[in-house]
């Protein structure tokens, strides 16, 4: 019989030479006569381990790594195919205290099933939410995820079910069903980690999200900087299409849903839902006004129900398992799991799937490891580049969307970026004010010309130019912004920019913390 | 056949294919870029006239997505991530020695025609930051050293 091997064919883990890996590993065990099945599943989220390469064994599956090409024929000279001990020996995989404590509902399966096989996404409890959904009315799917107390998790935290609700109850010919893949928040990847690793979970939440507000066509709005993903979705997509999971009378129940992935083309606002349904449709991506709300006049006049990825992949779970077992997870109005990225100058940077509630603390030390440097972690920014950078005071803070809004922070779409105390936050302020000026659709004046205007008052600040003056010029800029911008991508620039100011005095030439916010 | 007759007919068949989808401009474009590497001003007619747009209301979308270029590329487009995750990891410093190793600055291509650089915000590769992408390879923990090993020999490292 032969063995299976797995090796990732997650882009990050290929990063690290995981594709070299794999051939590596292909060409020893066929030279040394060894029979192998190779799996390519997608990552675990260790990244530190990357690339993490694992065998099946009657114990569970064993961890190597991380593993380069000329480390291979020496795992064989160990016997790693029969689990053999070798210095990148990690033991089983599932018992790492990284990935055993966690609480992983989302990504039950990413990293341990083949994404491109639909046989092990269902012997995994692949389709079985699909299938309650197919014996429930559409109130009934609506109400589940109502119960369930989903908020988006693409950073806005609104409640899933109203919105489903919203779509529902909007008569039309067509409704529409938008994925929003068009992740571009540093720090985040946990929606190409699903995409690459798990792409039936996301067809399968859209197709559920269709069957619920009645929508017979889905789009998944993917960033162009995601090649691998768009692969990956392809294909699943058209062995969903031979399997009878998507196309018209999905499993013999005369339900329709139709799938198709769009590629954007590099531009940050484009995750706006607004100006990502403009780009849909073909234009340029200038956010609209609001309303009318796309869940009543969206994807070409139509409802629309625009929800993130790992919204929609939480969709299976909680229709398989109902919602109040999702509920169950999480603490006050922030219910479920969220599934946290650790990134930028972390010892351990990954993934980490757990109910809300858990501290910075406990996720950049216990989870984390500190900083990769060594040195001592100085700030954080959660959320995304607009979101607030956090000093060491306040990393007892609780992850839930209230405790965060509470310390004028966001939660965002989870991704926590570690600096150490190399970094100059004036720069980084400068540095956001230089990205809302790049990536500013120019719709409204605020967000067009203050980012621009910000960019230069953060230039004679970092000269120490008329402090006196260009700091207050600064918080009035920022104010304008917060209060004036069309959407969150010139509203939200000021939460970077003056937790930075607000935090890290000393590197903008102000001694004293400023009380103001 | 011309140059210039033979791009045509090639832009002519991807606008053929597609133009019939809902939206389909955006899909267009990328099929026009992917076949030629950049999406040449002659050809703009075309696609304008197929979707019953102005020559403007085309331009103007190429020339609001960063992705989308109106010039030949380098052989090679090297993408190099400028965002947060990867400052924290050195990226400056990297970004400082990427462009006096080519010579060139952001949106420019080497005098030999070999490289093209573009900034990127995020590849979603922040648990192996500095990240970098050359054509669909994406790169982990660049240092220097890696990103010069690499440009000189770029399957050895990916």
């Amino acid at each position: 019989m032969s063995i299976t091997i797995y090796v990732p064919c997650d882009s990050s883990a290929a990063s690290l030479g995981a594709n070299r890996v794999a051939a590596a590993i292909t060409q020893e065990a066929a030279k040394r006569g060894i029979a192998i099945n190779l799996v390519r599943n997608g990552s675990r989220g260790m990244y530190w381990l990357e690339p993490l390469v694992e065998v099946a064994s009657a114990k569970g599956r064993v961890a190597y790594g991380p593993v380069q090409p000329n480390d291979v024929s020496g795992l064989f000279d160990a016997d790693f195919t029969e689990g053999g001990v070798h210095a990148l020996s990690l033991g089983l995989t599932e018992e790492l205290d990284y990935f055993k404590k966690q609480q992983r509902l989302t990504f039950a399966r990413i990293g341990k099933t083949d994404p491109a096989n639909l046989t092990d996404y269902i012997e995994n409890d692949g389709y079985r939410g699909l299938k309650n959904a197919l014996a429930m009315t559409q109130e009934q799917i609506v109400q589940a995820v109502t119960d369930s107390g989903l908020r988006g998790r693409g950073g806005a935290a609104f409640p899933t079910g109203i919105k489903w609700k919203t779509v529902l109850n909007t008569a039309s010919l067509q409704k529409y069903i938008i994925c929003n893949a068009d992740e571009g928040d540093s720090g985040t990847f946990s929606d190409r980690m699903v995409m690459e690793g798990d792409p039936f979970v996301l067809i399968e939440g859209m197709t559920i999200a269709g069957l619920g507000v009645d929508a017979t066509q889905g789009y998944i709005y993917l960033r162009i900087e995601y090649p691998h993903a768009f692969d990956v979705l392809n294909a699943a997509i058209a062995t969903a299409y031979e399997a009878g999971y998507l196309g018209e009378n999905i499993q013999g129940s005369g339900k329709t849903f139709h799938l198709e992935v769009r590629q954007g083309a590099g531009a940050y606002v484009c995750g706006e839902e607004t100006s990502l349904m403009e780009s849909l449709e073909g234009k340029r991506g200038l956010v609209r006004f609001k309303p009318p709300l796309p869940a009543i006049k969206g994807l070409f006049g139509q409802p629309t129900v625009v929800n993130n990825v790992i919204s929609l992949a939480s969709i299976p779970v909680i229709l398989d398992k109902g919602g109040d077992y999702y509920r169950d997870f999480g603490m006050g109005r922030s219910r479920g799991t969220l599934p946290v990225q650790l990134a930028g100058n972390i010892k351990r940077p990954g993934l980490v799937e757990l109910g809300f509630g858990l501290t910075l603390r406990e996720l950049l030390y216990d989870f984390g490891g500190g900083s990769a440097s060594g040195r001592p972690i100085r700030a954080v920014q959660v959320g995304g580049p607009l979101g607030a950078y956090l000093p060491e005071s306040q990393f007892d803070t609780p992850l839930d969307y209230e405790a965060f809004a509470a310390i004028w922070a966001v939660v965002g779409h989870g991704g926590i970026v570690v600096f150490d105390d190399t970094v100059n936050m004036a720069e980084m302020a400068r540095y956001s004010m230089e990205f809302c000026k790049e990536e500013s659709c120019g719709k409204c004046t605020p967000c067009r010309i203050g980012s621009t205007r910000g960019v230069e008052v953060m230039d004679d600040i970092i000269n120490g130019r008329n402090l006196d003056k260009n700091i207050p010029l600064l918080r009035d800029l920022c104010d304008t912004l917060l209060n004036g911008s069309l959407c969150a991508l010139g509203g939200m620039t000021p939460y970077p920019v003056l937790s930075a100011l607000n935090h890290f005095p000393e590197d903008f030439g102000v001694n004293e913390k400023a009380t103001a916010a | 056949m011309t140059e210039s007759g033979n791009t045509q007919s090639i832009v002519q068949e991807i606008i053929a294919a597609l133009k019939d989808k809902p939206g389909a401009l955006l899909p267009i474009l990328h099929g026009v870029q992917n076949a030629l590497g950049y999406i040449p001003a002659e050809n703009i007619p075309d696609i304008a006239t197929a979707l019953n747009l102005s020559r403007a209301e085309v331009h103007g979308v190429i020339s609001f997505y960063h992705y989308f270029r109106d010039t030949p590329p380098g052989k090679q487009t090297i993408h190099l991530c400028r965002a947060e995750s990867c400052q924290a990891m050195g990226g400056r410093q990297l970004e400082e020695h990427v462009k006096s190793k080519l010579g060139i600055d952001f949106h420019e291509t080497t005098a030999d025609g070999k490289f093209s650089l573009e900034p990127v915000y995020c590849l979603g590769n922040c648990a192996c930051s500095p990240a970098m992408q050359i054509g669909k390879e994406i790169y982990g923990r660049v240092t220097s050293d890696s990103f010069d090993a690499t440009i000189t020999n770029p399957e050895a490292s990916a």
